[in-house]
C-alpha cells in the first residue's frame, strides 16, 4: 500500500513546529488555499448532486442532520459525566466535536482517490450540512432556554461564513455547469486540488504541531476522550451511511465527517457566544489530538468498518 | 492652507480577531467617528499568538477621537469584554490634520 503525499506533507508541518523552524505560510496564501478547497469539494459535489434525485436526496439530508444534533449531546454527557468539566465547557467542546472539519473530509477523499475507491462526491452537501447543527446545539447546552440572544447574531456569521457559503455556491454552481461546463474549469479545481491540499496540511502540520505544547494542561480524561470519540462517532457515521445506501466508500466518509471536529466555525462561534468557555481547553485537544487521530488512523479504520458492514 | 496641528487622542486596542464587528459596532455606537484595523502577531502571559490560521488571529484597532470618546469606548469595551477576551488598551496624544473629520 502507498503512503498518502497528504500525510507526509501533514507530518512535515508536525516536524517543522517541533524543531522550531521559521517555516511560515503567509496568510493570505492560507486563506486563498482553503477558499479553493471548499470551492473544489462543493464543485464536484456539485456536478454529481445533479444525478440525484430529490427523492433519495432529501431523506439522506434529514438524517445526516438528524446525525448532526445527536452527536454533541452525546459528545456533551461524556464530557459532563466522565471528562467531568463543568457544563460551559462541556458544552463547548461537544459544540467542536458535533461540528465537522472540512480538512479531515478533504484529507478522507484524497485517502479514498488515493486508493481508487469509489465515493459520492456530493457528500460535499453533507460537509456543507453539517457544520451548523453541532454549534447550535452546544450553544443551547451552554445557554439553555435563554440562548435565544445569542443564537440568531451566531447562526446568522455562520451561515454567512465563507465555509458554508463557498461549499453550497460551489454545490450550485457544479450542479448547475453539469460534466462538461465543469471541463473548461478542471485543470484548476481538479487538477490540482490534491496539490493544494497538501500545501494546507503543510500549514495545518504546523498549527497541530503548536497545540502539542499545550496538551499538558488538558487532562488524561479528556485527550482520552479526544481519541475515543472520534472512533465511536466514525462508527455511527459510517453505519449510518450504510443505512442510508450509500456506497462503502461513501459511508466511510460520513464516518470521517462525524468523527471530525471543527476547528474553525466552532471555536469562531463559541467565542461569540459562550465566550466563557476556554479555547485553551478545547483548542489543544481538537486540533492536537483529534485532527492528527483522524488523519493518521481513523480515516482506514472508518473504512474498514464500512467494508465490515457492507458483507 | 491649514498649517496647525490639532490635539486628539488615538485609542489603540489589540483584541482577538473575533472581536472585530463587536469593536467596530462599540465605535460607531460610542461616537468614535472612523477607525484602523491591522491583524497583528505576539505572544503574553498566556501564550503566543501566531495568527497562522482563522482561531489565532488578532487584530489592532485604533480611533483618533478626543478624550471623552475615547473613555467612552474604553469603557463600553472593559464592560463588556474584559473578563472573557484578552485585551490591551492604551490612550497617546497624537496632533492630527483636518481636525473636522475627528469627534
Amino acid at each position: 500500500m502507498s503512503i498518502d503525499p497528504v500525510i507526509l506533507f501533514f507530518l512535515l508541518g508536525i516536524i517543522a513546529r517541533l524543531v522550531k523552524s521559521d517555516l511560515r505560510l503567509p496568510e493570505p496564501i492560507y486563506e486563498a488555499l482553503s477558499v479553493y478547497l471548499l470551492l473544489a469539494l462543493g464543485l464536484k459535489g456539485g456536478v454529481e448532486l445533479a444525478r440525484h434525485p430529490l427523492t433519495t436526496l432529501v431523506p439522506q439530508t434529514l438524517a445526516v442532520i438528524a446525525l448532526g444534533c445527536v452527536l454533541p449531546v452525546v459528545a456533551y454527557v461524556a464530557l459532563k459525566r466522565l471528562v467531568r468539566l463543568d457544563r460551559i465547557n462541556a458544552a463547548a467542546i461537544a459544540a467542536h466535536y458535533g461540528s465537522v472539519s472540512v480538512v479531515t473530509f478533504a484529507a478522507g477523499v484524497a485517502w479514498l482517490e488515493a486508493r481508487a475507491i469509489p465515493f459520492e462526491p456530493h457528500l460535499a452537501l453533507f460537509l456543507a450540512v453539517l457544520e451548523v447543527p453541532g454549534i447550535v446545539v452546544g450553544v443551547l447546552l451552554a445557554r439553555g432556554a435563554g440562548a435565544g440572544g445569542a443564537l440568531t447574531p451566531m447562526l446568522k456569521e455562520v451561515l454567512a461564513g465563507k465555509s458554508v457559503l463557498l461549499l453550497l455556491g460551489g454545490l450550485a454552481i457544479g450542479a448547475l455547469l453539469g460534466p462538461a461546463g465543469l471541463k473548461s474549469t478542471a485543470p484548476l479545481f481538479v487538477d490540482l486540488f490534491k496539490g493544494a491540499l497538501c500545501l494546507f496540511m503543510l500549514e495545518l502540520g504546523l498549527v497541530t504541531g503548536r497545540q502539542f505544547a499545550q496538551l499538558k494542561n488538558s487532562g488524561a480524561r479528556l485527550v482520552l476522550f479526544a481519541i475515543v470519540t472520534p472512533l465511536l462517532f466514525g462508527v455511527a457515521g459510517a453505519a449510518l451511511g450504510g443505512l442510508i445506501g450509500l456506497s462503502v466508500g461513501g459511508a466511510a466518509l460520513l464516518g470521517t465527517l462525524a468523527a471530525s471536529a471543527s476547528y474553525i466555525a466552532a471555536p469562531a462561534a463559541m467565542r461569540v457566544a459562550v465566550p466563557e468557555a476556554s479555547p485553551g481547553l478545547s483548542l489543544p485537544v481538537v486540533l492536537g489530538v483529534t485532527f492528527p487521530f483522524n488523519v493518521f488512523v481513523g480515516l482506514g479504520v472508518y473504512h474498514a468498518y464500512a467494508v465490515f458492514l457492507a458483507r | 492652507m491649514e498649517q496647525s496641528w490639532h490635539a486628539r487622542k488615538l485609542l489603540t486596542i489589540i483584541a482577538e480577531a473575533a472581536l472585530e464587528r463587536a469593536l467596530i459596532a462599540e465605535v460607531r455606537e460610542a461616537g468614535g467617528g472612523g477607525y484602523t484595523i491591522s491583524e497583528v502577531r505576539g505572544g503574553g502571559g498566556s501564550g503566543e499568538r501566531a495568527g497562522d490560521w482563522e482561531g489565532d488571529r488578532s487584530v489592532e484597532f485604533r480611533v483618533i477621537c478626543d478624550e471623552a470618546s475615547a473613555g467612552r469606548i474604553a469603557d463600553r469595551v472593559m464592560a463588556r469584554y474584559a473578563t472573557h477576551y484578552s485585551l490591551v488598551l492604551y490612550l497617546t496624544e497624537v496632533g492630527v490634520r483636518r481636525a473636522e473629520r475627528f469627534p
